[in-house]
């Protein structure tokens, strides 16, 4: 309980209520303020988000925060509030439209257990536009879009939020007097509550279907649609429930980024540019950023630009990494000094640049994959005699490389290797696997071209 | 001391040494990088990092977040742009601090979700219905990436509207090395908010060009934010008198401050003919055209753009003169060249040089393209 409780919530000074004669929402509003009454909390700790339609208009006769958004989005704009702020009571105001357009939000808050209060002024209809079928227009209703009656079967809100997660739900009308009682107990609940509330528009609903108050009894009757407390749940709300699941990370640092220092020397003089052709799981990704890292370690610049397509682990997956003593300016690949072409996924992605190699460029390549057509310096690797296994070939590859090529010292890779701690041992002995691998000057891919 | 990384890591440190302790968004490749770090870290600083049904939602539970006290970021790509699109307006409209990043990939449509382009540039300039005006940044390396994000938040607070970081597939994805000392740690200013024992009308104006001061939601003062057209007291409004200065408003606090906002880096040689305009990933590939156009002995000058949106014409305009040939390299079919274009004086030739296919330009398509060879 607040010290400067509210003898009302209302802003007196905007009344009266701009509804139509006969419409329920003034009635909802009134029964609003009479539940926050009751409750006595403090106006700054409530937030009334309307969403839009008619009771979109509702919040500027609240002297409470207020926040109108736009349509069926209303929950989301809560959820944020909530999430940074959990002591504050949320409640949102939406009609039967907004449960259309933002129903995904809906069933979202509700499987969160968010802290939030609905109050779902639904009166079948869309009255701010002029009549049109709902979500929860009941079937055969005339409507201005259903003309001939409304073919669609009305969402049961309540039993949607219910069996995904709500910790209250209620179904009423807006004629219900105990309804302050429904809003008081919705608003205590600490997570999600909806209060489905039926009502007339006599706008639009009432002549088109020559409706009533009877008539709206009779309906939920019909659609065998109970009222009063539907569901009650124990549950975690989301906002606390978040902070309870981190509490333990609170206050750690934050990851520190890798340093690398310059531990190696390399004698590179001029910039090279490798392409590392491999197959999606095959750790095409992980070699390459060690063999770029490494190159890092031995005071060289580097970058690594990785091209695969949106399948996970299927399919082709190439590195292209650029070493150089300066700066690195352009992180594209147009045609590479080196590759390293390990399986057939990669090598069919990266034919044409193969095709474009030059006399004084090598490519390492998985000894199983050739003849192949090329003028570059063909170097063959039998992978399958070091007696690793296939998702450290790439690893080897490097190393077999940089036995070769002296790009940098073979030391330093290995140090990058085992930066990373998850296999660290394995690459390791992998890298060591690639050195008494024979490299196979490969004549044949040659003459293969001529 | 080096390091090697790439923009995405850049962006998620920039944006927790921005003080960001709010992040909603929506898995979606390239951007998925920023929310699996915001989701790992966020909590270690106290923040909350959430995904969200879909992307709708996050742009929403960043507007309730920042209202409510937060530094809010998201990220996403071009198809969840569209998503976006009517939560900018709303924050456009109720003037929130926030923070978009758009690791562009090729469109239309979903495109290519693994392969880059810049696209989206008119679309985060235009991208919502009323055309008030929002702060585009462009880094074009990963260092930038890390400042530019501090700047954006920097700007989300002064100027109260949604600041994006526009990058792409191959600038958030591509490892580079990074000298320690190029990451620029840009001081951050704190959200300005109205004092507690004083009154508090939420929108205000002292001056049509200065944004007012907030108050939280849960704060000492009652807010009231509207999406709507509304009067100085967050009130839905069709009073013309009480709306046209709150409109008005939205895009002079934007334009009055365009030399504040400005952010490029002119590169000029005197004597050169042709001009070369660049913007992001693709400013990269035009600083090795440059270097290997100066190095056959031509003569060329370069301009970087930072801060796309507004267009900084004080900068670009000073930059043109005297050139005969403008070159725009851009992976669209020429969006910002629309921007030069209407600054050019007549006679200078405007180039754009394209490459809509899921690659990069290159220098090589620059020089060639741009007449420098």
């Amino acid at each position: 309980m607040s010290e400067n409780r509210p003898i009302t919530y209302l802003d007196e000074s905007r009344l009266p209520y701009p509804f139509c004669p006969g419409c329920g929402h003034g009635l909802i509003l009134n029964h609003l303020n009479a539940a926050l009454k009751r409750l006595g909390l403090d106006p700054r700790r409530i937030v009334i988000v309307t969403d839009i339609g008619c009771q979109g208009l509702s919040d500027k006769f609240f002297a409470t925060n207020a926040l109108h958004g736009l349509h069926g989005r209303s929950v989301t704009y809560a959820s944020g509030i909530k999430l940074v702020n959990p002591d504050l009571k949320v409640i949102v105001l939406i009609g039967d439209g907004g449960c259309g357009i933002g129903g995904h939000h809906l069933l979202n808050a509700a499987r969160r257990n968010m802290g939030m209060t609905v109050l779902v002024f639904n009166n079948l209809n869309y009255g701010m536009t002029g009549g049109e079928h709902s979500v929860t227009t009941p079937t055969g209703a005339i409507t201005a879009t259903t003309p001939y009656g409304n073919l669609e079967r009305p969402l049961d809100l309540c039993t949607t939020v219910a069996a995904n997660g709500a910790t209250f739900v209620a179904r009423t009308t807006a004629f219900d007097k105990s309804l302050p009682d429904l809003i008081a107990e919705a608003i205590q609940n600490e997570g999600f509550s909806l209060l489905d509330i039926w009502e007339l528009c006599t706008a639009h609903y009432v002549p088109n279907n020559r409706f009533s108050r009877k008539a709206l009894e009779e309906t939920l009757a019909r659609l065998n649609f109970p009222t009063g407390v539907l569901h009650r749940q124990a549950r975690p709300e989301y906002s606390r429930a978040y902070r309870q699941a981190t509490a333990a990370r609170r206050g750690e640092p934050i990851t520190p980024l890798q340093p690398l220092n310059a531990e190696h020397r390399s004698a590179l003089r001029e910039t090279r540019r490798i392409v590392i052709a491999g197959a999606a799981g095959k750790r095409i990704g992980t070699a390459a950023t060690a063999f770029a890292r490494g190159a890092v370690l031995s005071g060289l610049w580097a970058t690594q630009r990785n091209d695969y397509p949106v399948t996970v682990r299927s399919g082709y997956s190439i590195s292209e990494v650029i070493l150089s003593p300066q700066e690195i300016r352009h992180t594209g690949i147009t045609k590479p000094d080196l590759v390293l072409a390990l399986f057939p996924e990669g090598l069919a992605r990266i034919r044409p640049v193969i095709e474009a190699l030059e006399e004084d460029d090598t490519l390492y390549v998985n000894a199983d994959l050739l003849p192949l057509k090329t003028r570059a310096h063909v170097i063959a690797l039998d992978f399958k005699a070091t007696g690793q296994k296939k998702e450290f070939w790439a690893v080897v590859g490097v190393a077999a490389m940089l036995r070769h090529s002296a790009l940098y010292p073979l030391e330093a890779f290995r140090q990058a290797l085992s930066l990373r701690k998850a296999f660290a041992e394995a690459n390791l002995a992998a890298a060591a696997s690639a050195e008494n691998l024979p490299l196979f000057d490969h004549a044949d891919a040659h003459s293969s071209h001529q | 001391m080096r390091h090697f990384l790439n923009g995405a890591e850049a962006i998620a440190r920039g944006a927790i040494h921005a003080g960001c302790d709010f992040f909603a968004g929506y898995p979606i490749t390239p951007a998925t990088p920023i929310l699996l770090h915001m989701t790992r870290e966020l909590p270690r600083v106290g923040g909350i990092a959430i995904q969200t049904e879909d992307e709708i939602a996050a742009m929403g539970f960043c507007i309730g977040a920042a209202l409510t006290g937060a530094r809010a970021m998201t990220a996403t790509s071009g198809p969840g742009i569209s998503l976006y699109s009517e939560q900018i307006g709303a924050a456009i409209m109720g003037e929130v601090p926030l923070v978009i990043v758009d690791c562009q990939r090729l469109g239309p449509a979903t495109g290519g979700a693994t392969a880059v382009g810049q696209g989206d540039i008119q679309f985060l300039r235009w991208g919502t219905s009323g055309g008030y005006p929002v702060i585009v940044l462009a880094p074009s390396s990963v260092p930038e990436c890390y400042t530019l994000t501090l700047r954006a938040f920097d700007l989300a607070e002064r100027f109260r509207v949604p600041v994006f970081l526009a990058t792409d597939k191959e600038m958030v994805l591509t490892n580079t090395t990074v000298e320690a000392s190029a990451f620029e740690r840009l001081s951050v200013r704190e959200r300005k908010t109205a004092p507690a024992d004083g009154g508090f009308v939420p929108y205000l104006l002292e001056k049509p060009d200065e944004v007012p001061p907030m108050s939280p939601f849960g704060g000492p003062h009652l807010l009231r934010f509207t999406a709507s057209a509304h009067d100085a007291h967050g009130y839905l409004t069709k009073d013309p008198r009480a709306i046209a200065p709150i409109h008005e408003h939205l895009e002079a606090k934007i334009r009055a401050h365009v030399d504040e906002i400005a952010l490029f880096r002119a590169d000029i040689q005197s004597g050169a003919e042709t001009l070369i305009v660049s913007y992001g990933i693709t400013a990269r590939a035009a600083d090795e055209a440059v270097a290997r156009a100066r190095a056959s002995g031509l003569r060329v000058s370069a301009m970087t753009v930072y801060s796309l949106w507004p267009v900084p014409e004080k900068a670009l305009r000073a930059a043109l003169r005297g050139v005969k040939r403008v070159v725009v390299p851009e992976l669209n079919l020429g969006q910002y060249r629309r921007e030069v274009e209407r600054l050019a004086a007549e006679g200078q030739e405007v180039i754009g040089v394209h490459r809509v296919d899921g690659r990069l330009l290159s220098p090589d398509d620059i020089l060639e393209q741009g007449g420098l060879r």
